[in-house]
């Protein structure tokens, strides 16, 4: 298959139609209002299901309805959206249900604006929600790694019977880049007829609840979720290393559209002869903290700078990687500003 | 002389006993979805979806398959299932508060969209599973945990009349407003009930049926004196009759 230059929205909405994820049920917000557009005109291409909610609270309950048949479903929303999702995402993972949610970021907090952000980590990871759980997150910094983890998405949403989380800053959601969409493979859909709402015919009814009022079987649920997220932890971690190496003296951590941001600023520092490189976390959750810890224990390294679009929320897991053991920096914009290289160098050599 | 069955517990109820309160109209509720999900043959492709409220342990009581939804989320679950399975009987049991309130608007675009699924809306005109405070349908001057001097309309305005609202949206649907006060009204009820489901099956539209009920605990009167209460009291304000057929 050739490759197609898409905006990022909606390449991330073909994502999801090439997976068998035809089922979506969403509201209008920016920046990702594109991808409700896309679907309402590709779904019914494909036999799918398309319906604007009346609000994110009604989309993100119609998901969990939907996903309660075990078909593929998903929604997509922005900062603020997602702040009224939360609600649901919490029922739903303890309800072990299997769907995909997209963040589309924009700067906050409140309203805010509608410019790109990476506010919204501590949300993604720490839950918006109530309650112990977890959401599988995943951070994409081009159009492509965004189509790739779409499909990816789907396929762990089965295997976990949890939601997984795309999370894209404004940029993500908004540029155009060639996408190959063959790339990925994704799996065939799962069989969950076992548990989900499909009728009762010839078997016991089955019932998709979260209320556990008796305090044992409330202990069970959460052990058994809890068994769930250490399996993801230990199987799903998913990160990417730039010009890292045993000389690396300075480590810069970051996500996303700015992880790219990144890399342009230390194509520049190497050629200043600065040993520089970047841990790139592509799993928010699980976070990769054994594979930091491991390249900040370094005797050589003795810094690490963590740049963000917010005002330092990776900023925590990675001390938490690396226990505080190195001196760690933060940069970070708000507001929608993106950092730029020269930016970014900047800061680097500060540290020289 | 031989035997006939003349009443037996439908086959859409099972066997576990009900925690409601004595003299709950829930029991009745219950028995009528059931016999109507039977009579049609619906229990093996149904999905109920259960509220918070009272009956959040319906799906203990339903002989079918159950989702048990947020408070007031009930017809957005319904919505999202029975889009993707619409072969399936998707009904949600909602009460008063789960409805009325934190639930109106997605109750409310459900009707608007025209929703292919069906709402049991019992009204008892209070807020039973927390204890007795006020409810949206709450009648004037009524007492209540939270307003403990009565309803003052001045202050919180007047009970919300759900079928009349719902009967002045343009999407077709089927609305009806009943009463469990006594055995002929209860009949009725199970008519109501009965063409709601006929309409989902039928594919028709969204169908909605109002089942004015007693709460004798949170009211603190009598079974006997509740249910008649439901008669003198709730029946002038919500009038009983067909808001919205589907012709």
């Amino acid at each position: 298959m050739s490759k197609v230059l898409m905006k990022g929205n909606e390449a991330i909405g073909e994502a999801a139609v090439q997976a068998g994820a035809t089922r979506y049920f969403a509201y209008p917000i920016t920046p990702q209002t594109e991808i409700a557009e896309y679907m309402s005109r590709r779904l019914p291409e494909v036999g799918g299901v398309f319906l604007q909610a009346e609000s994110e609270l009604g989309a993100s309950n119609m998901i969990f309805g939907a996903a309660s048949s075990g078909k593929r479903v998903f929604t997509s929303s922005s900062s603020p959206g997602i702040a009224l999702m939360s609600e649901a995402l919490s029922y739903i993972t303890a309800a072990e249900l299997p769907c995909v949610f997209i963040n589309i970021m924009r700067n906050g907090p409140g309203l805010g604006g509608i410019l790109p952000s990476q506010g919204d980590y501590f949300q993604a990871t720490r839950g918006g929600g109530h309650g112990d759980y977890h959401l599988i997150v995943l951070a994409p910094s081009s159009v492509q790694e965004a189509v790739e983890l779409m499909m990816l998405a789907f396929d762990l949403a089965d295997k976990y019977r949890n939601p997984v989380m795309i999370v894209g800053d404004g940029l993500i959601g908004q540029m155009m880049e060639p996408v190959d969409f063959s790339v990925f493979k994704p799996s065939e859909p799962t069989d969950h007829s076992a548990w989900a709402a499909t009728g009762a015919k010839d078997r016991k009814p089955n019932l998709v609840k979260t209320l556990y009022l008796d305090s044992n079987s409330a202990e069970v649920l959460n052990q058994k979720l809890d068994k769930k997220y250490k399996e993801i932890n230990s199987k799903e971690r998913l990160y990417e290393t730039y010009n890292i190496d045993d000389d690396t003296e300075i480590v810069i951590t970051a996500f996303g559209t700015t992880a790219r941001v990144c890399k342009s600023a230390i194509d520049q520092l190497k050629e200043d002869g600065v040993k520089v490189g970047l841990f790139r976390p592509i799993s928010l959750y699980p976070y990769p903290y054994p594979e930091l810890e491991k390249i900040g224990a370094s005797l050589k390294v003795k810094n690490i700078l963590c740049i963000e679009m917010n005002l330092g929320q990776m900023l925590e897991d990675v001390r938490l990687s690396v226990h505080d053991s190195k001196p760690i920096h933060f940069y970070g914009r708000q507001g929608g500003i993106v950092p730029s290289p020269e930016e970014v160098v900047t800061e680097v050599k500060k540290l020289l | 002389m031989a035997k006939h069955t003349i009443f037996q517990k439908p086959e859409s109820l099972t066997d576990n006993i009900t925690h409601y309160c004595p003299g709950c109209p829930h029991g009745i509720i219950h028995r009528m979805v059931a016999e109507v999900l039977d009579e049609y043959n619906m229990r093996e492709r149904a999905v109920g979806v259960a509220p918070v409220g009272c009956s959040v342990l319906a799906y203990n009581y339903f002989n079918c398959d159950f989702l048990e939804a947020a408070h007031g989320r009930a017809p957005a679950f319904a919505t999202g299932l029975k889009r993707v399975s619409p072969e399936l009987i998707v009904f949600t049991y909602q009460g008063d508060g789960d409805l009325a309130s934190i639930g109106f608007n997605e109750l409310f675009h459900s009707a608007n969209r025209g929703e292919k699924f069906t709402t049991i809306f019992v009204n008892n005109a209070i807020y039973g599973m927390t204890g007795g405070q006020m409810a949206p349908t709450t009648l004037p001057n009524q007492k209540t945990t939270t307003c403990p001097f009565g309803r003052d309309v001045e202050v919180v305005g007047y009970p919300v009349r759900v079928c009349e609202v719902l009967s002045q949206i343009k999407t077709p649907g089927y609305i009806a407003r009943v009463s469990t006060k006594d055995p002929a009204h209860i009949v009725e009820a199970k008519n109501a009930i009965r063409k709601a489901f006929k309409y989902q099956d039928e594919g028709k539209c969204f169908s909605l049926v109002e089942v004015l009920s007693s709460c004798p605990t949170n009211w603190g009167m009598t079974p006997r004196d509740a249910i008649e209460w439901v008669g003198t009291d709730m029946e002038p304000y919500y009038p009983l009759g067909v808001f919205k057929e589907p012709e």
